[in-house]
This record gives structure tokens, sequence and C-alpha cells, in this order.
């Protein structure tokens, strides 16, 4: 097989990153195939499909970067910073667990098992994709920015130009919603 | 009385969300160490955090070697 079509067989798993990170069709596509024409106009050496699809994800990640800076840094897109009020309120989603009128916990946080034990499966990846798509499209873009790019807080908001207090309110909505997502998907059902 | 050192289950929780993203304060540090000494709930609040990054990293470097293209021409 030449290493053209190795890197063409690398698209759909590049574009799914790409999807989920930007939630826009026309720039995850554009990224994708920026970081495939990148790869194939310097031909290299490497010394399997995971090493090569390693650097295509390295690449497609800087093409990614670009995109979020050009296209939502503020005051470009207003949708960054209005989000806040479109939602349950940080309380509420904290509320949502369950607590008593003293502050503690209504019902004892479901068993979620060792930490450190193997997901790495199909469904479970599929479960984590779904649940990352369901986030509102900002809150999914600052969730994936730390944890598909992982940048650093400071990073995200130099990007974005947005502040530290919007980023850390918006990602403590997300992580809360995606801690109930993976406990009705995933960990409630499947039993420690 | 008021006691400086103690947090409620819900502040609690809200500050292991908040560490996912930043480095609590040495005060906050001590506020949730010692009331998840004497919580039952709350060390398992943490440990689903703690399992979800433990996920988020898995997720992130999970890589399908066993599913081509489904556009991939035979």
């Amino acid at each position: 097989m030449s290493f053209e079509q190795d890197v063409a067989e690398q698209r759909l798993y590049l574009l799914r990153f790409a999807r989920l990170q930007l939630r826009n069709e026309a720039w995850a596509e554009d990224a994708v195939s920026d970081t495939m024409l990148a790869a194939i106009a310097k031909p290299q050496a490497f010394g399997g499909k995971a090493q090569l699809r390693t650097w295509l994800v390295g690449v497609l990640k800087h093409k990614v970067v670009d995109t979020l800076r050009a296209n939502l840094r503020e005051p470009n897109v207003a949708d960054m910073r209005g989000s806040a009020d479109d939602d349950m309120s940080e309380g509420d989603l904290l509320d949502a667990i369950g607590f008593k009128q003293d502050g503690h916990f209504a019902e004892a946080p479901a068993d979620w098992g060792n930490p450190d034990r193997d997901l790495a499966q199909r469904q479970f990846m599929a479960v984590m994709d779904a649940c990352i798509t369901k986030l509102p499209a900002v809150q999914g873009r600052l969730f994936l920015m730390r944890e598909w790019l992982e940048l650093d807080a400071d990073e995200v908001c130099k990007t974005l130009n947005i502040t530290s207090t919007n980023l850390y309110v918006q990602l403590h909505r997300a992580r809360l919603k995606l801690r109930e997502c993976l406990q009705l998907n995933w960990f409630g059902q499947h039993a420690v | 009385m008021d006691y400086p050192l103690r947090r409620s289950c819900k502040e609690v929780a809200h500050m292991v969300v908040a560490m996912q993203d930043r480095t609590l304060s040495l005060k906050e540090t001590a506020q949730l160490r010692l009331h998840m000494a004497i919580c039952r709930a709350c060390p398992g609040f943490e440990n689903q955090f703690l399992t979800m990054k433990s996920a988020l990293h898995q997720w992130r470097n999970y890589a399908d070697e066993e599913s081509p293209p489904a556009s991939s021409a035979k």
C-alpha cells in the first residue's frame, strides 16, 4: 500500500476527533484535509500504522487550535460569551445530584469501581463519544480543549481570549453533565 | 460555633469538580482532605472523577486498529 493510501485510511479516525472538538462540519473537514495534505507533502518513514496515526493526530491538533483561534476568538463570536444564561446554573447542576438541606448527599454516589481499570473497549468509547457530543457546543469545545488538545486552563483562555472565570464555569458544567451521562449510560449499567 | 475548615458535601463536591481544572488553594485542600477523612459519601464522588480522568485518558489514546474506514473499497 502506498503512503498516500496509508494516510487516506486514517481520515475517518481524524475526522471523529475534529468533529467532536470543532462542532462544525466544514471546519472539521478542512482541518483533516490540511493534515492529510501536510503528511502527503512530506512523506516520511513510519514504523507502522500506529506511529503514522500518532503523528497525524499531532499535526491535526495544531490545525484544530489554529481553527479555534481564527474562528472563535473573542469578540469574533458571541456564543462563547452569552451561553451562561441558556442553561441551568452551576448550583442547579450540583443540586440535580441530590443534596439534603444541610448539604449532605441525599444518596451516596454510585461506586464506579477502581479508577485504574481497563475501559479501552469499543462500546465504552462509543458511549464516551456520545456523551461528549451531547454537551452544548461551547462546553464541548472547551472541555475537549482540556481533555483532547490537553491545553492547560491558561492556554485555553489565551487561545480564545476568554476569562478564566467563564472557562471554569463552563468546564464545571461540562464535567457534571459528562458524569451524569456516563453514570446513566455506562457505570450505572455495568456492575463493578 | 464556626469551624473554619468545615465544609458540606455539596461544597466539597464543588471542589472535587474544580480541581480537575485548577489547583486548589492550601485552605481548600485542607478543607477537602479533612472532609474526605470523616465523610462516607464524598470519597465515592471523588472516585467517580478519578475514574472519569482515567477513562478520558484511555479514550484519548484508544486506537481501534480493527476497524478500517467503512468507505475503503475492497
